[in-house]
C-alpha cells in the first residue's frame, strides 16, 4: 500500500499548486463561466431582427397585408419604407439592410384577377449562411400569406403540400444544438488549462527532477497529475451543464449515467492529450504552442459549428482522432435525443483508446524526454 | 527617436526571429495549416445528405416524386419499406431525415386534393436541419412544376417570389468563410507572436539590460512592433494567396485596399499582444490570457460564423470591442462586394481607434523603470 | 562636475516595496560615494538590499526619499541621462541567447551610439581582454556560464563608461573565469580611471576593492578599506592543527567553545577567529598558530554581531537514528567507465571512481567540464550511454526506484514548490518517500526544529530568503534519512554565514555515516571534502584528498598553493594540452 500514500500526497500537492494562488484560481473558474454565457447567447444561427427595406410600388390592400406580416415577424425589423428603387443597391452594399423586398406595381390587381403577383427579394450574400436562412424566413412568411390568401379567396390547392416536422428540436432552435457543444468546448479548455502546462512548468522550475529522484513510479506521477484534472473537469462540467439546462432551458432527455460516463472518458482522453503535450515540452512556451496547435483544429474538426458530414472525406477521417468529436455526439445525443449507454458505446470505445495511448506516451516521456 | 538605435533593435529582433523556429512556425506554418484545415474543414453546405424515403403504398406516382431526390447532388437517398425501420435509422443517425408518402398520396394527387407529404428531420443540428428542409422544398417545388406541366394547366400560387442573391449568387459558404477565416487566423498569429515577446525579455533578464542602455522605451517598443508587423504581413500574404489560389475565392475589391486594411488590423492584433505581454511580464500568465482572449472570441463574436444582428444587445455591445468583427466585415465586403467605401471607412475607422487605444495603453504603462 | 568629485553620490536613500498588503523596506538611510579610479565593493548577506541599491544607482529605480546623483545627474530629474551614461551590468545579464557573440556586441554598440570608426579597435580590445576572440560567431546560448558573464561585461563596456555598476558579476562562475573577470575590471580602473561599484558574494574578492560597504538588512553596517577591516581583527586569527586529526574532527571538537567567532576547515586544520578579549582556550592535542587576518573574519564578526543566531549551527544537529553501524555496504557509489554522448559530443568520457560510506565526496570542475551531466546520471535523471553505475549496492539502471529510496537530492535551484507553504512542501516530500503515521509526524517535527523552520511554517516558499530556501531544500532532501545525499552546487549565491551553517550540518551528517556527494564552485568548500575529483572537458584530471590535489600544483613559485591556485593551475595545464593535441 506504499503507492497509495505517495499518490495521495501528489494529488494533494497538485491541488494546492493549482488552487492556492489567486491568479490561477481565477483563470480556472471565471473565463469558462463567462464564456459559456456570452457564447451561448452569441452562438446562434437563428436570425432575429434582420434589417429589411421594403419598396412598395403597389400601395394596395393586399400589399399592406403582406407588409404587415413582415412587420409582425420577429425575424425581421423593417428599417425603412422606400419611395423609389434608387437607394436599394446602396443600402444593401453599405450593410444598412440585409434584405430588400420590392412589391410589384400590380400586386393587388394581379391577386384580384387570380394571377400570380410578383414580389422581388434582394439579399446580401456576403454571409451565405445568413442569406440562406434569411431567404428561408422570407419564404416562410410568404407561404403563410399564400395559404391564408388561397383559403380566403377560393384558389386551387396544390396537389401536395409539405408537412415538416423536426424531431428532437421542433422549433429548430440552434441554441439547443450549440449550447451542448459549448459544454464540450469549455470542458476541453479546462482540461487543457489544468494539465497542458503542468509538467512543463515543473520542468522549468526544476521540481520535476526533484520528483523523479523520489521513489514515485512514472505511473504514480501520471495518476497524481491526472486526478486533479478529472475532479476539476467534472465539477466545472457539472456546473456548466446545470447552467445549460436551467439557465438556457436546453432539454435534457437522456440518461445522466450515459452523460457522466462520456464525460469521464472524454476527460481521460483530453487529460491524456494535455499531459502528453506538457511532458513533451521543455518550456512553457512550447507547451502553450502545443496546446494551441491541438485545440484550434480540435474545435474546427469536432462538428461544433459545422457538420462533419460536410467535410471532405480525408478530413472526415482526421476527425476520428479528435476526442471532442465523440464527446459532442454524446452530449447532443444525451441532451436532445435521449440516448443511453447502449446506443453510445461506439463513442465510448474510441475515447478510451485515445486516452490510453496519450497517457502511455505521457508516462514514457516523463523520463525519456530528449534533452 | 534615434534611427540607429531603432535599426539595431529591429535587427536584433529579426535575428531572433530567424534563429527561433517557433516564431517562423507561428507566422508561416500555422496560417498554412489553419487555412487548409479551416478551408476544407469548415463548410456549412450540406452535400449527400443521407435521407430515408418511405412510401406506404408504392405506385408510379410515388416513384415519380422520389425521382427528384435520386437525381439531386444534395441527397443520398435510401428507400425504406416502412416507417418503423426509417424511424430507427433516424434514431441511429444513419439518416438525417425522412420523407414519407402516406398510403393515400397517389389517390390525393390524382384527385387534385392537397396530399400531405411528411418531412421529418433530425433537428439536433438546427442549422443543418433548416438547410435540409430547404433542399426538400426545392425538390417538392420542381415536382409540382412538372406535375402541372404534364396536366397542361400551369400551377398558380398567389405570390410569385423572385429572389436574387447579390455578391454570392451561388451561396457558396466557402466564399464567405474563407475571408472570415483570415481574420481569425491573423488574430491568433498577431497575438501569439507578440504576447510572449515582451514577457520573454522580462523573464530572461534582457529587459533590464535594455533599460540600462540609452535606448528609450518608445524605441524598444517600436523596435519590436515593426519586425513582427512585417512577419505578420508575410503570414497574411500567404493566407491571402492561398485563399485566392486554393479556394478560388474571388477578390472583387481592390488589392491595395485589402493590404491597407490588413495592415490596420494587424496593428490591432499586435497591439493587443504587446499589451498582454507588458501587463503579464511572465510567459505563463501571458500565454493563459492569450489563450482565453483571442481564439474563441474571434471565432464566435466576430460575425464570422454567427450573425451579429441576431445576438441580444448586451452581447452585441461586447462584439464592438472585438477588432476581428470590423475586419471580418471589411474582408467579406472586399472579397465579395467590392470597394464599398462607406463600409470600409466605417470599419477601418474602428480599427484605427482600437489600434491607437492598445498602443497608447502599452506606451503608457511601459516605463523605463523596474518598480 | 568638478574634477576629483565622486562619480556617484548616494544620500540618505530609502526605498520600500509593496508586497501583498505589507510594505517592505529594502533600503534605508544609505549614504556613500564612489570615486573615480577605484573599486567600491558592496557586500552583505542575501536579501540585504544589494540589488535594490545597484538598481537605484543605475537609475532603474527611484528612491522614496534621499538622492542618487550619478555623473552629476540626479536620478529623480534625469534618470534617462543616467541610463545613457552609466555602465550597468545586471545580476543576470540579459544576453540575447539566439544572437552570436559578435551580434550581441554590435547590438549594444549601436544602442550606445559607439561611432563605427572606433569599433574595430574597441572590439579588438574587448575580445582580447575577455578571451572571446575565437568565439565571435558562436551563439551566446552555447557559451559556458563564465564566458556568458565575460560577454555581458564586454557588452556593458562597448562604450567605455566613466562609472560602472556591476551586480554580482562572478556568481556561479568557476575560479578561472572569476580571475579573468577581475583582471578586466582591474585593468579598467588602472588604465582609464573608471569608477566601479561592484557587489559580490565571494569575500576574497573584497580584498581587491579599495573601499568596502557592508550592507545588512537594507542598512550600511560598516564601510572602509578592506585593510581597516583586517586591522581590527589583528591578533585574533589562528590556524588550529592537531597531530593526525582531520580538519573536520578538529572543527567538531572546537564546536562547543564560545570563545570563537568563527571556525572554518582549511587544508589540514581549522582557521579560527577568537572573540575580542577572549582568552585562548587550552585544548589537548590542538596547536594554534597565529595567521594574518582576512577581510572575511571581520565580515563574519560584524554580521554575527548584527544578527546574533544560535552559537554554533552544528551543535543543533540531532543525531539521526541508526547511525553508521547499519548494514549498508562500504562502497556506496561505484562508477566504472561511465560515458555520456549528446549527439556526437561526448560530455563525459569514460570516468571511474568510488565513494565510501560516510565520505564527503567533491566533484569539481570548470563550467562545462561535465560535472552536471555526471551528477544527473548518478541521480538516475539521465541514462548513461555506457558504463556501470552502482549506488548503495544497486545498479541505478535496473533498480532505479530501490536506489532512489536511499538517496536524497538537492539541486542548485533549490527546487521547491513555490505556491506551497513550507509545511506543505515537507509534507509532500515525506509522503513521496513513503513516510507514514507517527514516523512521518516525528520527521516533520525534526525538520521544523533542526532547521528552525517554525517561524515560516505556513509561508509560501517563493517568499523565503535564499538562505532559508536552501535550508528547506536540505530538509526535504533529508526527510527520509537517506544513506546518500547528492548536493548540486548547494551554496550557489548563498551568503557566507548561511554557507558556514550549511556545512556544519553536512559535516554532522557525514559523522553519522551518511555519504555525501557534492559539486561546488567555492574552492574553500572543497577543503571540507574527504575526496575530490577534478573534472575537465569530460574526463577526470585529478582525484584524491584535498591535500594531495594541492600538492600536485606545488611549484617553485607557488610553494603552498591554495585549492583555488591548484584548480586553476591543473585545469589550465590540461586544457592547453588538450588543445595542442587536437
Amino acid at each position: 500500500m506504499g503507492w497509495y500514500g505517495r499518490v495521495r500526497a501528489l494529488v494533494m500537492k497538485e491541488f494546492l499548486a493549482l488552487l492556492r494562488s489567486k491568479a490561477s484560481r481565477t483563470v480556472l473558474i471565471v473565463p469558462p463561466l463567462v464564456q459559456l454565457i456570452v457564447f451561448s447567447f452569441a452562438a446562434t444561427f437563428n436570425l432575429q431582427h434582420v434589417p429589411v427595406v421594403i419598396y412598395d410600388q403597389d400601395q394596395g390592400g393586399a400589399s399592406r397585408e403582406l407588409i404587415a406580416r413582415f412587420a409582425g415577424s420577429r425575424y425581421f425589423s423593417i428599417e425603412k419604407m422606400l419611395a423609389s428603387s434608387q437607394h436599394i443597391a446602396r443600402m444593401i452594399s453599405d450593410k444598412e439592410a440585409l434584405l430588400a423586398i420590392r412589391i410589384g406595381p400590380r400586386f393587388s390587381q394581379d391577386l384580384a384577377l387570380h394571377r400570380s403577383a410578383r414580389v422581388a427579394v434582394l439579399v446580401d450574400g456576403r454571409n451565405s449562411n445568413t442569406a440562406l436562412v434569411a431567404l428561408g424566413d422570407v419564404n416562410a412568411v410568404i407561404q403563410s400569406f399564400d395559404n391564408r390568401w388561397a383559403a380566403t379567396h377560393g384558389w386551387h390547392a396544390a396537389p401536395a403540400v409539405l408537412v415538416e416536422r423536426a424531431w428532437f428540436n421542433p422549433d429548430l432552435r440552434s441554441r439547443w444544438f450549440i449550447v451542448p457543444g459549448i459544454v464540450g468546448l469549455l470542458t476541453l479548455v479546462v482540461a487543457l488549462l489544468v494539465t497542458g502546462l503542468s509538467v512543463a512548468r515543473e520542468r522549468e522550475a526544476g521540481t520535476f527532477d526533484q520528483l523523479l529522484v523520489t521513489p514515485l513510479a512514472p505511473w504514480e506521477i501520471l495518476v497524481g497529475k491526472a486526478f486533479p484534472g478529472f475532479l476539476i473537469g467534472t465539477l466545472e462540467a457539472t456546473l456548466i451543464i446545470l447552467v445549460a439546462v436551467f439557465g438556457f432551458g436546453v432539454p435534457f432527455v437522456g440518461s445522466i449515467w450515459a452523460l457522466y460516463l462520456g464525460l469521464l472518458l472524454f476527460l481521460l482522453a483530453a487529460i491524456g492529450v494535455g499531459l502528453a503535450i506538457s511532458s513533451a515540452s521543455a518550456t512553457q512556451q512550447q507547451g502553450l504552442l502545443g496546446v494551441f496547435l491541438f485545440m484550434v483544429p480540435a474545435v474546427i474538426l469536432s462538428g461544433f459549428a459545422t457538420p462533419i458530414a460536410n467535410m471532405p472525406r480525408a478530413v472526415q477521417y482526421l476527425t476520428y482522432l479528435n476526442p471532442l468529436r465523440y464527446f459532442l455526439i454524446i452530449l447532443r445525443g444525451v441532451f436532445l435525443e435521449g440516448d443511453g449507454i447502449a446506443i453510445l458505446w461506439t463513442q465510448y470505445v474510441p475515447l478510451i483508446f485515445i486516452g490510453l495511448v496519450t497517457m502511455t506516451i505521457a508516462t514514457f516521456l516523463f523520463r525519456h524526454r530528449l534533452t | 527617436m534615434n534611427g540607429e538605435r531603432l535599426l539595431a533593435l529591429m535587427r536584433k529582433e529579426m535575428l531572433q526571429i530567424v534563429r527561433d523556429p517557433s516564431s517562423i512556425a507561428i507566422a508561416f506554418v500555422m496560417p498554412l495549416f489553419l487555412l487548409l484545415l479551416f478551408g476544407y474543414g469548415v463548410s456549412l453546405d450540406a452535400r449527400h445528405v443521407p435521407i430515408a424515403l418511405v412510401a406506404s403504398h408504392p405506385t408510379p406516382q410515388t416513384s415519380a416524386f422520389f425521382a427528384g431526390f435520386q437525381g439531386s447532388p444534395y441527397f443520398n437517398p435510401r428507400l425504406y419499406p416502412d416507417m418503423p425501420l426509417a424511424r430507427r435509422a433516424l434514431m441511429g443517425r444513419d439518416v438525417d431525415g425522412i420523407v414519407w408518402l402516406r398510403a393515400d398520396f397517389s389517390r390525393g394527387t390524382l384527385q387534385g386534393a392537397a396530399a400531405p407529404v411528411s418531412v421529418i428531420v433530425n433537428g439536433v443540428n438546427a442549422n443543418n436541419a433548416r438547410i435540409i428542409e430547404g433542399y426538400v422544398q426545392g425538390v417538392w417545388a420542381s415536382w409540382l412544376a412538372t406535375q402541372a406541366q404534364r396536366r397542361g394547366s400551369p400551377l398558380i400560387l398567389p405570390v410569385d417570389v423572385r429572389s436574387r442573391v447579390w455578391f454570392n449568387p451561388a451561396l457558396r459558404s466557402h466564399d464567405y468563410l474563407v475571408p472570415g477565416l483570415i481574420a481569425v487566423i491573423m488574430t491568433l498569429i498577431g497575438a501569439l507572436l507578440t504576447a510572449l515577446v515582451v514577457a520573454r525579455e522580462w523573464e530572461r533578464g534582457t529587459m533590464e539590460a535594455l533599460m540600462a542602455s540609452p535606448a528609450t522605451m518608445a524605441e524598444i517598443l517600436v523596435g519590436k512592433l515593426i519586425p513582427y508587423f512585417l512577419l505578420g504581413m508575410g503570414g497574411m500574404g500567404i493566407t491571402l494567396v492561398l485563399a485566392m489560389g486554393l479556394f478560388s475565392v474571388p477578390l472583387v475589391g481592390s488589392f491595395w485596399v485589402l493590404v491597407l486594411c490588413s495592415a490596420l488590423f494587424l496593428m490591432t492584433a499586435l497591439g493587443m499582444g504587446l499589451l498582454i505581454s507588458t501587463i503579464a511580464k511572465n510567459q505563463f500568465v501571458a500565454g493563459m490570457i492569450a489563450l482565453v482572449a483571442t481564439y474563441l472570441p474571434a471565432f464566435i463574436l466576430s460575425g464570422f460564423i454567427f450573425d451579429i444582428h441576431s445576438m441580444p444587445w448586451p452581447i452585441r455591445a461586447v462584439t464592438h470591442l472585438i477588432a476581428a468583427r470590423y475586419f471580418v466585415s471589411i474582408l467579406q465586403t472586399l472579397f465579395l462586394a467590392g470597394d464599398v467605401w462607406p463600409v470600409i471607412a466605417r470599419n477601418s475607422g474602428a480599427l484605427v481607434l482600437i489600434a491607437a487605444f492598445f498602443l497608447a495603453l502599452v506606451a503608457r504603462i511601459s516605463r523605463k523603470r523596474l518598480d | 562636475m568638478a574634477a576629483g568629485a565622486p562619480l556617484l553620490e548616494v544620500h540618505d536613500v530609502r526605498k520600500t516595496f509593496r508586497a501583498a498588503k505589507e510594505v517592505i523596506t529594502a533600503v534605508s538611510d544609505v549614504s556613500f560615494t564612489v570615486p573615480a579610479g577605484a573599486i567600491t565593493g558592496l557586500l552583505g548577506p542575501d536579501g540585504a538590499g544589494k540589488t535594490t541599491l545597484m538598481r537605484l544607482c543605475a537609475g532603474l529605480l527611484l528612491p522614496d526619499s534621499g538622492r542618487v546623483v550619478a555623473l552629476g545627474f540626479d536620478s529623480r530629474q534625469a534618470a534617462y541621462r543616467i541610463q545613457q551614461s552609466v555602465g550597468y551590468m545586471p545580476q543576470r545579464f540579459g544576453l540575447y541567447e539566439d544572437l552570436t557573440v559578435q551580434e550581441n556586441l554590435d547590438l549594444f554598440a549601436d544602442l550606445n551610439g559607439v561611432a563605427r570608426a572606433l569599433r574595430p579597435a574597441r572590439y579588438a580590445d574587448l575580445l582580447r581582454l575577455t578571451g572571446l576572440g575565437p568565439f565571435g560567431k558562436r551563439l551566446a546560448r552555447d557559451l559556458s556560464g563564465g564566458m556568458k558573464q565575460k560577454l555581458g561585461l564586454a557588452c556593458t563596456l562597448v562604450r567605455p563608461p566613466r562609472l560602472l555598476v556591476l551586480d554580482e558579476p562572478t556568481v556561479g562562475v568557476d575560479p578561472i573565469s572569476r580571475r579573468e573577470l577581475w583582471a578586466i575590471v582591474s585593468d579598467l580602473v588602472s588604465g582609464s580611471g573608471t569608477g566601479i561599484l561592484v557587489s559580490t558574494a565571494y569575500l576574497d574578492e573584497a580584498e581587491r576593492c579599495q573601499n568596502v560597504l557592508l550592507v545588512h538588512r537594507g542598512k550600511v553596517l560598516d564601510q572602509g578599506p578592506p585593510g581597516d577591516f583586517r586591522a581590527r581583527m589583528a591578533g585574533r586569527s589562528f590556524f588550529a592543527t592537531g597531530a593526525g586529526a582531520s580538519g573536520r574532527a578538529i572543527q567538531a571538537s572546537l564546536a562547543g567553545h564560545g570563545e570563537f567567532v568563527d571556525a572554518v576547515v582549511q587544508r589540514d586544520g581549522v582557521r579560527v577567529v577568537l572573540r575580542p578579549d577572549a582568552p585562548m582556550p587550552v585544548l589537548p592535542g590542538i596547536a594554534f598558530t597565529p595567521v594574518p587576518p582576512r577581510f572575511e573574519d571581520a565580515f563574519v564578526e560584524r554580521l554575527r554581531e548584527a544578527a546574533p543566531g544560535p552559537a554554533g549551527a552544528m551543535a543543533s544537529m540531532v543525531p539521526a537514528q541508526g547511525g553508521p553501524q547499519d548494514g549498508s555496504p562500504e562502497v556506496m557509489i561505484e562508477v566504472h567507465d561511465l560515458r555520456r554522448l549528446f549527439g556526437s559530443f561526448e560530455a563525459v568520457r569514460g570516468i571511474s571512481f568510488r565513494v565510501h560510506r560516510g565520505q564527503i565526496f567533491g566533484l569539481l570542475g570548470a563550467n562545462g567540464a561535465g560535472k552536471t551531466t555526471t551528477f544527473r546520471m548518478l541521480c538516475g535523471l539521465l541514462p548513461p550511454s555506457s558504463g556501470t553505475l552502482t549506488v548503495a549496492g544497486v545498479d541505478v539502471r535496473s533498480a532505479a526506484a530501490a536506489a532512489r529510496a536511499r538517496m536524497g537530492y538537492m539541486s542548485q535551484k533549490f527546487s521547491l514548490y513555490g505556491d506551497l507553504s513550507v509545511a506543505q512542501n515537507l509534507a509532500f516530500f515525506s509522503a513521496a518517500y513513503g513516510l507514514r503515521g507517527a514516523r512521518r509526524a516525528q520527521r516533520l517535527r525534526w525538520a521544523a526544529e533542526v532547521f528552525e523552520l517554525d517561524p515560516f511554517w505556513d509561508i509560501n516558499t517563493t517568499e523565503l530568503a535564499l538562505g532559508f530556501k536552501q535550508r528547506l531544500a536540505l530538509a526535504c532532501a533529508l526527510i527520509h534519512e537517506p544513506r546518500i545525499l547528492f548536493l548540486d552546487e548547494p551554496t550557489s549565491g548563498v551568503d557566507p554565514l548561511a554557507r558556514r551553517e550549511f556545512w556544519g550540518r553536512i559535516n554532522a551528517l557525514a559523522e553519522q555515516g551518511v555519504t555525501i556527494m557534492v559539486t561546488t564552485h567555492f574552492m574553500e568548500e572543497a577543503e571540507y571534502c574527504d575526496e575530490l575529483v577534478l573534472m575537465s572537458l569530460g574526463s577526470i584530471l585529478a582525484a584524491g584528498p584535498p591535500a594531495q590535489i594541492r600538492a600536485r600544483a606545488k611549484t617553485e613559485a607557488m610553494p603552498d598553493p591554495t585549492m583555488d591556485d591548484a584548480f586553476i593551475a591543473l585545469i589550465a595545464a590540461h586544457e592547453a594540452q588538450t588543445r595542442r593535441a587536437s
